[in-house]
């Protein structure tokens, strides 16, 4: 087993938020720089970038997990991470059934899809900036069926966060675990939010410019850089865990 | 004919057509009549009306205000609000511009004492919408806009 220093929350230019910097090439090179050994994309209500990104990845010695940053119906976020592109799709599938609207990008900004060697495929014409027509409890419910881990958000910020939409957190919603912004150490988290008892802390960068990223990580104890490897990390089974 | 009295005018002697003016003149409600009956306002004149304190999009009080809407949940904001409505929320982070934006909404107004992150200002000023704040719950001061007869057919 080894250490991994993670930032599982880094969005790309497909965001509409996501700066055009933020190209799969771009993504890979500042996270070797700032030293990180694993990273997902979680765009948000899609994968389409997760492949060029794990792709890109591998050509540079970077483990990327292919994830999204979903929407609920509540507008609560959450990270749904998984271990191959396959279950990304298959889960963005899910997320496209329930998405309505088309992008304006003049207002909400571009949303790019690239490849692997950061040429421009096409645009991505979804209002991805919008809510997805399905319960928080029924997108966890999801990507846990299709073998990822379901992270809320930056719980410590006002909006789009399962404590700031829904005002505390749901007693059977089988969350993995919850994201504290790089604002707020996980202590001080704890004590302003005793909600987060009972489940496991992660600190990640929601990097929207390529200066974000890493600026908040997690190291974890692992086996390999896998889903499975992080799901146990996060319960503390079997000698894997979160070191800091 | 009968002459009409009323305390604030001479008595006057007139015909039918002359009446309905003078009704229409001194019984409608202020700044309503226009048309299908809702009342329009533009944004400054219901700035002083409920003495609204104004955050950020000066150049934008012209706009007219024709509805109201209430909603914290942006995916129902864009799905529902009308054009030219004035925007109540709590939430104070730089979307709602965008939302304002989309839907052409005539302004925004933070309730329960919120005011905007300096992003939202900044895109607000850009954007020229105006941006308030008010110490009220969205309850009652929808009560109040609707008070004015923005957003209501004359009944």
């Amino acid at each position: 087993m080894r250490e991994y220093r993670a930032d599982l929350h880094i969005h790309s230019c497909l965001s509409p938020c996501g700066d055009l910097d933020m190209s799969p090439r771009t993504i890979v090179e500042k996270s070797l720089e700032k030293g990180l050994h694993l990273i997902a994309v979680c765009d948000h209500n899609t994968a389409e970038n997760a492949g060029a990104l794990v792709r890109a990845g591998m050509r540079k010695g970077l483990h990327v997990l292919p994830g999204m940053e979903i929407s609920s119906r509540e507008e609560v976020h959450s990270l749904a991470l998984f271990d191959t592109e396959g279950q990304a799709l298959s889960m963005q599938e899910v997320v496209y059934r329930h998405l309505q609207g088309t992008n304006r990008p003049e207002i909400f900004g571009d949303q790019v899809v690239a490849n692997e060697f950061d040429e421009v495929e096409g645009f991505n014409d979804r209002m991805l900036i919008g809510a997805v027509q399905l319960s928080l409890e029924e997108v966890v419910r999801e990507v846990r069926r299709l073998g990822g881990i379901s992270i809320a958000s930056h719980i410590d910020r006002p909006s789009y966060s399962v404590i700031g939409q829904l005002g505390f957190i749901p007693a059977d919603l089988e969350l993995d675990a919850l994201e504290v912004s790089g604002q707020l150490k996980k202590e001080a988290a704890r004590e302003r939010f005793p909600q987060t008892s009972g489940f496991a802390l992660v600190c990640f960068s929601d990097a929207h410019f390529p200066g974000d990223i890493g600026r908040a990580n997690t190291t974890f104890l692992l086996e390999d850089p896998s889903v499975k490897e992080i799901r146990m990390a996060l319960r503390e089974e079997a000698g894997r865990r979160v070191v800091e | 004919m009968p002459l009409l009295q009323h305390s604030n005018t001479p008595l006057l002697r007139f015909s039918q057509p002359n009446r309905r003016s003078w009704l229409q003149l001194h019984l409608m409600p202020v700044g309503a009549g226009k048309g299908n009956g809702l009342s329009v306002m533009n944004v400054g004149e219901i700035q002083k009306a409920l003495h609204l304190q104004l955050c950020a999009g000066e150049k934008g009080l012209g706009r007219e205000a024709k509805d109201g809407y209430c909603g914290d949940l942006l995916s129902d904001v864009m799905a529902n609000s009308a054009q030219g409505a004035i925007w109540l929320t709590m939430q104070s982070h730089q979307n709602i511009v965008a939302v304002a934006v989309l839907k052409e909404l005539a302004a925004v107004v933070l309730v329960n004492g919120r005011a905007p992150d300096e992003e939202t200002r900044a895109k607000a000023e850009e954007e020229e919408i105006p941006i308030f704040s008010s110490p009220l719950s969205a309850y009652e001061l929808a009560g109040r806009i609707y008070d004015l007869g923005i957003g209501r057919a004359e009944g």
